[in-house]
């Protein structure tokens, strides 16, 4: 196969607070078989070679199950390829000529380091708002102590295989973290281990997702098609249920959450 | 319960209330296009539905009120909404996001929400307050027929009901996402549901002022007089009025 030649808009910002815009490279000989990133990873070279900047963008195992990469190619996060993160993306997506635009997730939540690099340590502030169980410790409990249907085990994984990219947030219209918060909420509070702290789970994080400045659902499901993981919208009306339960049932009032 | 009052307080309360309002006005909007379609049947069923429908007024009361509150209760939850959610991106992509499951529907709920709005204020001056062409409050099937007559208003209603089942058919199958009422053996059905009540309803709707229009449905010369639409008491004394 022949290599293809490639114009790339990459947003350019040094740090939070400049002003960024759009930088035209030229990525000429890539080959097919490259990744996304291993192209970047040559016009980077490139780009030192010529005593320039390279471009900044979050990456770690390359093995689409860490959620570090991502970033909105040519209108879509993680690029055309379904439930496809960045790193996994191949170039063989993309047609010799091609101009490929490619900027940060944009969410006010989210805010840009550098380059295509996001700060999403409001992620993480959700996950320890409500994302663990209580268990003993001590030597380990029998692996399956605890039966638990097939079909709520399958649902739990796939609620589980949310890798905390955020391109769900980068895809919405209203830069909603609802989906994530929903996958976050739904694979512990579908296993019995996560019944104690379900209903507090639930409130604690939809509570810190609403501090952290995402904004709200309203049922477009982009979040669903963008998500690398393909987790579906189904979990968020999980979620809402969950919500409206603890909310009526749970005895004690919680302390609102804030953004540090 | 104080639990389930600070709800408002998170967005996912916010939509509750949303969903839980405008399914109140979803069912005021059905039973108001059965009322209206007995047009079709003529003017003594829907001149005597019309007085019908006030001969207890406290009912009538309550019923107004009820749509009032869920009005105030669905616009106030939507507009928190929308300036959260237009401060939640505060700088925009600079390539235009490519949208992919979205409906056009679901995009412009924000914009067909206030049009239909203003659209309903119009609708009461036309036909409640009455400031339609040749009012008779005794003969609300004339009042409607002389305002559709007019193309004019006609057409404004005919927009106006687009819109609306544009609104109410995102609205139809949202509100059940948003209530958490979702099962994978019934989610298929929640689409088919959506475009089957909001087809109807557009239907419906357009479908009164265009048979208007095109003359299939006429003024009529009979006049009505009801002792439950008095302003004056006494002013039906001595009038007949044919009944259905």
């Amino acid at each position: 196969m022949s290599n293809l030649n490639l114009t790339l808009h990459v947003w350019r910002q040094n740090s939070p607070h400049e002003k960024g815009g759009f930088v035209r490279y030229e990525a000429t000989d890539i080959t097919t078989h490259m990744s996304f990133l291993e192209m970047l990873d040559v016009v980077n070279e490139r780009l030192i070679e010529s005593g320039e900047l390279p471009i900044s963008f979050d990456h770690d195992c390359r093995e689409g199950i860490c959620g570090a990469c991502g970033m909105v190619i040519n209108g879509a996060p993680h690029g055309p390829q379904k439930a496809t993160t960045t790193c996994q993306l191949h170039m063989r997506q993309f047609k010799d000529g091609d101009e490929v635009w490619i900027e940060p997730w944009r969410a006010g939540a989210f805010p840009v380091v550098k380059d295509l690099v996001v700060d999403r340590s409001s992620f993480d502030r959700i996950i320890q708002s409500g994302g663990h169980i209580g268990a003993r410790t001590g030597s380990a409990p029998d692996a399956n102590e605890i039966l638990i249907p097939k079909g709520q085990c399958d649902e739990a994984m796939d609620a589980a295989a949310c890798i905390g990219c955020g391109a769900c947030v980068a895809a919405c219209p209203n830069a909603s973290a609802s989906l994530f918060t929903a996958a976050k909420v739904s694979h512990l509070g579908l296993m019995p281990q996560g019944q104690p702290e379900r209903n507090d789970r639930v409130r604690n994080m939809v509570s810190q997702h609403d501090a952290e400045g995402f904004g709200s659902c309203t049922n477009h499901g982009e979040c669903e098609t963008a998500c690398p993981k393909g987790i579906s919208v189904n979990f968020i009306a999980r979620m809402n249920r969950d919500l409206l339960k603890a909310a009526i049932t749970a005895p004690n009032e919680l302390t609102e959450r804030t953004k540090p | 319960m104080p639990q389930a009052f600070a709800l408002h307080r998170t967005t996912i309360g916010l939509k509750f209330i949303m969903a839980l309002s405008g399914a109140a006005l979803f069912g005021f909007i059905v039973s108001h296009l059965l009322g209206n379609l007995q047009l079709f049947i003529g003017p003594d069923a829907v001149n005597s539905y019309a007085a019908g429908l006030r001969k207890v007024p406290a009912l009538l009361w309550v019923a107004r009120i009820g749509l009032i509150l869920a009005a105030i209760a669905h616009i106030g939850a939507a507009v928190k909404l929308m300036a959260r959610n237009n401060t939640a991106r505060p700088v925009s992509y600079k390539h235009k996001l490519s949208s992919k499951t979205t409906s056009y529907a679901a995009r412009t709920m924000t914009w067909s929400g206030p049009i239909v709005l203003l659209y309903f204020v119009y609708h009461l001056m036309h036909l409640t307050f009455g400031v339609g062409p040749n009012y008779d409050h005794h003969n609300v099937y004339n009042n409607i027929v002389y305002g559709f007559m007019d193309w004019r208003i006609a057409s404004v209603y005919i927009v106006s009901n687009v819109l609306l089942g544009m609104h109410l058919y995102h609205g139809a199958w949202s509100w059940l996402q948003s209530i958490g009422a979702n099962h994978p053996r019934y989610n298929a059905m929640r689409r088919t549901f959506a475009v089957a009540l909001a087809g109807f309803i557009t239907i419906g709707n357009v479908g009164l002022p265009l048979s208007v229009l095109t003359g299939m449905v006429e003024p009529t010369d009979k006049s009505y007089c009801f002792t439950e639409l008095e302003k004056v008491p006494g002013e039906c004394e001595g009038i007949e009025t044919p009944t259905h």
